[in-house]
C-alpha cells in the first residue's frame, strides 16, 4: 500500500492536532480538513493514523471528547483541549521550534 | 497512560467498540458528503471515503490496541488460534508436549528435592542464629566436647544466648508392651528451648536437671507417646523403664520436630534424657571424647566470627588452666545449615545442573520441531503479513503458540514430577538430611510455571524470528516450498548443541558408573558374604549387675546364638564397628616414656570382640594369633593390631610381644597395658571411599572379656552381634530372635542388616547420584537421538527431488546413502567435539563425587563419544535408507 505524498511527519501529528484543537473543539474529520486547508494542501492527515492518535491523546489526558451534532445535524465526536493538553502543546511547540531552528542552521551553514 | 483508565476501558469493551465504529462511520459519511459536493457520484464518493481509511479492520485494531482490552483481546485470540492449530496437528503436539513434560518433570522433581533440602528455611525460629559446636583437636576438626569443657563454655561465653549438648544412645525399653530398643538422646537442659521447640504436653528440662546426680526424668517423642500411651496427657508423670531404671516422663516433643545434624550426628529420637543421667564413668573427665556435640544460639546481632573470637579466648584460658587435657584444643563453630546439608549441597547442585541440560535438550528438540513445521506454514504467515500483520505481531502469535505448548508440557510435567518425586524419595539414601521436607509445594509450582514459560520463550523465539522474517513475494510465488537454507542451518546448529549437551551428561553418568564400579571392586578388608549383624541389649537387670554377672550373661548369649542351626560362627562386639560406629582411644607404645600431654599420644580405633570375630568377619590373619577363649578376664591382657598400625608404629620391626599403653582416663595400671599377639588385615572402617584419607586408620582389637570392670558395665545396652551363616539363610534372624527370647523376653535384638547391606548403605549417596545421572543421561540420549533422527528425516524429505535427480543422472544408491549419512556424521562429530571440550571444563565440578577415576578419565570420554556417535549414526541410518530408496520418477513427478 503506497503511502500518500506529504504524509504528516512522524511525531508531528500530535502537535498539529493539539494546535488545531487550541482554536476550539472539532471532530476527527474536521481536524483533517483544517490541517489540510491551513497547510494549503501540503499536509494530509491519514485517517489510519488519526484515530489511534486521538485515542492515545485522550488516554493521556491531553484532550477530552464528547458527542455532539454537526451543522448538518449529524452525530460526531468532538475533541477539545484539556489544561494538560495545553501544557503539552506549549512543550511540543517549543521542541518543534528548536528542531526547525537546528535544521535551518544546518542548511544555512556554508 | 494510567492503568486505571485502561482498566476502566476493560469493563466498557462493547460500549467503546460501538462508539469507535460510530465515530469512524460518521467520519466516512462526512467525507462522502463533501465528495459529492465536490462533484463525485455517490458511489465514487463513498468508495473514496472508504479507501482513505485503508484497512478499516486494522485501523480499528490499532485504535483499540491503545487499550488493555485490545491487548487482552489479541492474546485471547492468539490463544484460541494457537490451541486450534495445535489440535489440528495432534502428532506434532503430542511429541512436543511429551518431550517438554519429560524435561520439565525431571527438573520439577529434582527441584523439589533441592527446595526441601537446601532452599526451605530451617524449621526453627531465627535459624541464622544457630550454630553447631565441636572441639577442634589435632586429629579431629569437629571432635567431641567433654562435659566439663561444655560447662565452662556455657559459663564463660559472652556471645551465645544459650548453648546445649547432645549425644545419641540406645536404651532398652521394658515394662510397657513388648521390650524394645529405642533411640535416645542425652541432652542438656537448654537443648529444646534453644531450638524453639515447645512440648505439646508437659515441660522441657530446666536448669540443674541436667547435672550429674539429678533425679531421672525423660521426655518422649509424639510417636512413642502415641504408641505406648495412646497420646494420653496422663503419660506425663508416669515412669518409663530404660535399661531397667525408672525415669519420670515430664513432657512430649511435638511430632513435627525434625533434626538431622550430619557432623554432630544429632537426630530425632524417641526418648530424651538429661545428659547427667549417663552412667559413663568418663563423662566427668575433661579429656574424654564421648561423641558429644553442641548446638548454640548466637545472641541477636552477633556474627559467627565474633562468637569464634569469644570461644577462642575461652579455649586459651582453659588450655592454660588444664594443659594436660586442653592444650591444642579449641572450639569449632559451624553454621547449622552447613552441618545439616553441607555435604549434599554440591551433589544436589551438580544434579540440578545436569537435569537443566535435559530440559535444554528438550527445548532444542521442540524448537527443531517448530522450525520444521514452520516450513509448511510459511505461506500461512506470508498471507497474514500481506493482510497487514507486522513482524512483531507474527512473533507474538508464534510465541503464544509455543508458550501454550510449554504450559501443556509443564502441566503434564507436573504430573510426571509427582510420580518422579515419589520415586526419588524411595531412592533417597538415609543420609540425605531433611528428606521429610521434600514435597511439591508453592515454591515448586512457581518454579515449574517459570521454567515452563522460560522454556516456551526459549524454544519458541528462534523459530518465531525465522518464520516472521519473510520475503513475502518469494514465499508466495515459490511453489509452496519455503526458502529453507537459513532454517536448515539453524536445525544443524540445534542438533550439534543437543549432541554436545547429551555428551556432557553421558560423560557425567559414565564417570559415576566408573566410580561405583571402582568402589565395588575395593576390598573392604572383610568377607561380607553370608554375614548378618544386629544390635543386642541384655535384659534390664544386667544394666546394674556386677561385671562377672555381665560376663556370664554375654557368654550365655554367645553360646545360645552359636548353637542356633545355620550359624557357623558368632562374635559379640563393642566399640567400633566397620562402616558403622567408630570408637577411638589414645595410646602410646610401652617402649616410649608416657607422653606429657594427650596431644603427644596417638589415636587408634578400638574393636572389642570375641575370639571368633576373625572367622565371622573373614578378616585375614597376617602374623601371630587371634584371641582364644583363654584370653579372659583372668589372663594377661592381649591385643591384636592391623597391618596399618604395625607398619606405622613398628615399621619393619616385629610387633609381636610388644606392649601398648592405652589412655582411657583411668589411672594407669597393668589393666591398661596389652601385649600384641597378632597382626590382622586392615578393615575399611571409614567406608570404601573415605578410609584411605582418614586421619585415624590404625586399628586395635581387644578381647571383650578383658574389658575392665568399669567399662563392661556399659556394654549390656549397646552390643553388636555378628553372625556368619552356612550359605544364605533368609529366616536366620527369626530363629536368632526366638533363641534370644528363650533366654529372656526382656532381652532385645534389633536392626538386622547383612554386611553387604552395610557396605551398600555406605555408598548410598553415590549410588543415588549415579542413578539420577544415569536417568538424566538416558533421557538426554533418547531426546537427542530423536532430535537428530527428526532433522535428518526432514532434510531427506526436503531433498527428495534433488536425490531423485541425482539418481536419474546416474548416482549410485550407496552415494546417496553416503551423502545423507555424511550430513549426520558431520553434525554428530561437531557436537561430540564441542561436548568433549565442555565436559573437560564441567566434570571438574563433580570431582569430589568421584573415586578412583579422574574427572577427565580418557576411557570414559572416548567410550561415551563413540557410543554417542554410534547412536547418532543409527538415528541417521533410517532416513538415509529411505533416501536411498527414492524412486526418481516419483520424486520428479511429485511437484
Amino acid at each position: 500500500m503506497a503511502k500518500p505524498q506529504n504524509d504528516v511527519l512522524q511525531g508531528t501529528l500530535a502537535l498539529l492536532v493539539l494546535k488545531t484543537l487550541a482554536r476550539g473543539s472539532r471532530h476527527g474529520y474536521g481536524i483533517t480538513l483544517h490541517i489540510q486547508m491551513v497547510s494549503k494542501d501540503v499536509l494530509r492527515v491519514e485517517e489510519g493514523s488519526l484515530y489511534p492518535a486521538l485515542h492515545r491523546m485522550e488516554q493521556e489526558g491531553w484532550i477530552s471528547a464528547e458527542w455532539g451534532t454537526t451543522e448538518n445535524n449529524r452525530r460526531a465526536r468532538y475533541y477539545q483541549l484539556t489544561s494538560k493538553g495545553r501544557k503539552q502543546l506549549a512543550e511540543e511547540e517549543k521542541s518543534w521550534a528548536r528542531l526547525t531552528e537546528a535544521v535551518a542552521h544546518v542548511l544555512q551553514f556554508v | 497512560m494510567s492503568l486505571l483508565k485502561r482498566l476502566r476501558s476493560l469493563f466498557q469493551k462493547d460500549e467503546l467498540d460501538r462508539a469507535l465504529g460510530e465515530e469512524l462511520r460518521s467520519h466516512v459519511e462526512m467525507r462522502a458528503q463533501d465528495n459529492i459536493v465536490a462533484g463525485m457520484t455517490p458511489d465514487e464518493a463513498h468508495y473514496d471515503a472508504q479507501r482513505r481509511f485503508g484497512n478499516s479492520t486494522l485501523l480499528k485494531e490499532d485504535t483499540r490496541a491503545v487499550d488493555i482490552i485490545g491487548w487482552l483481546d489479541t492474546a485471547a485470540r492468539d490463544l484460541r488460534y494457537g490451541a486450534r492449530t495445535l489440535r489440528k496437528n495432534p502428532g506434532f503436539t503430542a511429541v512436543a508436549v511429551l518431550t517438554l513434560a519429560l524435561g520439565i518433570g525431571a527438573n520439577t522433581a529434582l527441584f523439589s528435592v533441592v527446595n526441601g533440602v537446601l532452599l526451605n528455611p530451617l524449621p526453627y525460629p531465627h535459624p541464622e542464629q544457630l550454630v553447631t559446636l565441636h572441639e577442634s583437636k589435632p586429629n579431629f576438626e569437629t571432635g567431641s566436647i567433654s562435659y566439663p569443657n561444655f560447662r565452662d563454655w556455657q559459663k564463660d561465653n559472652h556471645t551465645f544466648s544459650s548453648i546445649a549438648i547432645a549425644r545419641g544412645y540406645s536404651y532398652s525399653l521394658t515394662g510397657i508392651g513388648e521390650a524394645e530398643q529405642v533411640q535416645a538422646r542425652f541432652i542438656s537442659s537448654d537443648f529444646f528451648p534453644l531450638l524453639g521447640v515447645n512440648p505439646i504436653v508437659g515441660r522441657t528440662f530446666v536448669a540443674g536437671e541436667d547435672e550429674i546426680g539429678a533425679a531421672p526424668i525423660a521426655m518422649i517423642s509424639a510417636g512413642l507417646w502415641n504408641r505406648k500411651f495412646g497420646s494420653s496427657p496422663a503419660a506425663v508423670g508416669k515412669s518409663l523403664t530404660l535399661d531397667g531404671r525408672d525415669y519420670t516422663i515430664v513432657g512430649v516433643v511435638p511430632a513435627n520436630f525434625e533434626l538431622f545434624l550430619r557432623i554432630s550426628r544429632v537426630r530425632v529420637a524417641d526418648v530424651y534424657v538429661p545428659i547427667g543421667q549417663w552412667n559413663n564413668p568418663l563423662l566427668p573427665k575433661r579429656g574424654a571424647g564421648l561423641g558429644v556435640h553442641g548446638v548454640g544460639r548466637l545472641k541477636p546481632g552477633v556474627t559467627i566470627e565474633q562468637a569464634r573470637a569469644d570461644m577462642d579466648q575461652i579455649s586459651r584460658n582453659l588450655a592454660a588452666a588444664y594443659p594436660d587435657t586442653n592444650k591444642g584444643i579449641s572450639a569449632s563453630l559451624i553454621p547449622f545449615r552447613d552441618d545439616m546439608v553441607g555435604n549434599v549441597q554440591p551433589i544436589l547442585l551438580v544434579l540440578l545442573g545436569a537435569v537443566g541440560f535435559v530440559l535444554l535438550i528438550a527445548c532444542v528438540n521442540v524448537a527443531n520441531l517448530l522450525l520444521a513445521r514452520s516450513t509448511g506454514r510459511s505461506r500461512e504467515f506470508a498471507i497474514r503479513a500481506a493482510l497487514g500483520a507486522g513482524q512483531a505481531r507474527l512473533i507474538r502469535q508464534l510465541l503464544t503458540e509455543s508458550i501454550l505448548l510449554a504450559l501443556a508440557g509443564g502441566g503434564l510435567g507436573l504430573l510426571l514430577a509427582q510420580w518422579a518425586t515419589r520415586a526419588v524419595l524411595a531412592l533417597l539414601p538415609a543420609e540425605l538430611p531433611r528428606a521429610a521436607e521434600i514435597r511439591l509445594d508453592a515454591h515448586v509450582l512457581i518454579f515449574t510455571a517459570v521454567v515452563s514459560l522460560l522454556a516456551g520463550i526459549l524454544f519458541g523465539l528462534a523459530p518465531a524470528l525465522k518464520t516472521s522474517h519473510l520475503r513475502l513475494h518469494e514465499t508466495l510465488t515459490e511453489s509452496g516450498r519455503g526458502s529453507s537454507g537459513a532454517r536448515q542451518r539453524a536445525q544443524g546448529v540445534f542438533v550439534v548443541l543437543e549432541i554436545a549437551m547429551a555428551l556432557v551428561l553421558l560423560i557425567g553418568a559414565g564417570l559415576m558408573v566408573r566410580t561405583l564400579a571402582h568402589l565395588w571392586s575395593v576390598q573392604p578388608g572383610f568377607d561380607p558374604a553370608n554375614v548378618l549383624t544386629f544390635g543386642l541389649s541384655l535384659r534390664p537387670s544386667m544394666m546394674t549387675a556386677s561385671p562377672d554377672a555381665i560376663r556370664a550373661d554375654i557368654r550365655g548369649v554367645h553360646d545360645k546364638f552359636s548353637s542356633t542351626s545355620g550359624v557357623q560362627a558368632v562374635s559379640l562386639s563393642w566399640g567400633a564397628f566397620p562402616m558403622g560406629s567408630d570408637d577411638e582411644l589414645l595410646f602410646w607404645l610401652d617402649a616410649q616414656p608416657k607422653p606429657s600431654s594427650e596431644n603427644d599420644m596417638n589415636w587408634t580405633l578400638r574393636y572389642i570382640v570375641e575370639p571368633d570375630y576373625l572367622k565371622t568377619m573373614g578378616i585375614p590373619l597376617k602374623r601371630g594369633r587371634f584371641f582364644s577363649p583363654q584370653d579372659n578376664e583372668h589372663a594377661p591382657h592381649v591385643a591384636v593390631i592391623d597391618d596399618i598400625f604395625a607398619r606405622k608404629f613398628f615399621g619393619d620391626a616385629n610387633p609381636l610381644g610388644k606392649r601398648i599403653n592405652f589412655n582411657d582416663g583411668a589411672s594407669q595400671t597393668e589393666d591398661n597395658k596389652a601385649e600384641i599377639v597378632g597382626v590382622v588385615g586392615h578393615v575399611k572402617q571409614w567406608g570404601l571411599d573415605a578410609d584411605d584419607t582418614n586421619q585415624v586408620r590404625a586399628q586395635t582389637y581387644m578381647p571383650l572379656m578383658q574389658l575392665h570392670d568399669d567399662a563392661i558395665k556399659l556394654a549390656p545396652s549397646g552390643l553388636d552381634v555378628i553372625v556368619r551363616a552356612d550359605g544364605t539363610q533368609p529366616a536366620l534372624f527369626d530363629s536368632l530372635r526366638r533363641a534370644s527370647q528363650q533366654m529372656s523376653v526382656d532381652q532385645v535384638i534389633s536392626g538386622a542388616q547383612t554386611m553387604n547391606e552395610v557396605i551398600s548403605d555406605s555408598l548410598a549417596m553415590r549410588r543415588f547420584s549415579m542413578i539420577l545421572f544415569g536417568v538424566f543421561a538416558a533421557l538426554a540420549l533418547l531426546l537427542s537421538s530423536v532430535g537428530i533422527y527428526g532433522v535428518i528425516s526432514y532434510l531427506v524429505g526436503q531433498r527428495t527431488r534433488e536425490i531423485g535427480i541425482r539418481i536419474a543422472l546416474g548416482a549410485r544408491r550407496t552415494d546417496v546413502m553416503r551423502l545423507v549419512l555424511g550430513q549426520g556424521v558431520k553434525m554428530a562429530c561437531i557436537g561430540v567435539v564441542i561436548g568433549l571440550a565442555a565436559s573437560l571444563g564441567l566434570t571438574r565440578l563433580m570431582a569430589n563425587m568421584l573415586y578412583g577415576v579422574s574427572p577427565t578419565d580418557p576411557l570414559t570420554f572416548a567410550g561415551v563419544a563413540i557410543l554417542l556417535t554410534l547412536v547418532a549414526l543409527t538415528a541417521c541410518y533410517i532416513p538415509a535408507r529411505r533416501a536411498m530408496r527414492v524412486d526418481p520418477i516419483v520424486a520428479l513427478r511429485y511437484e
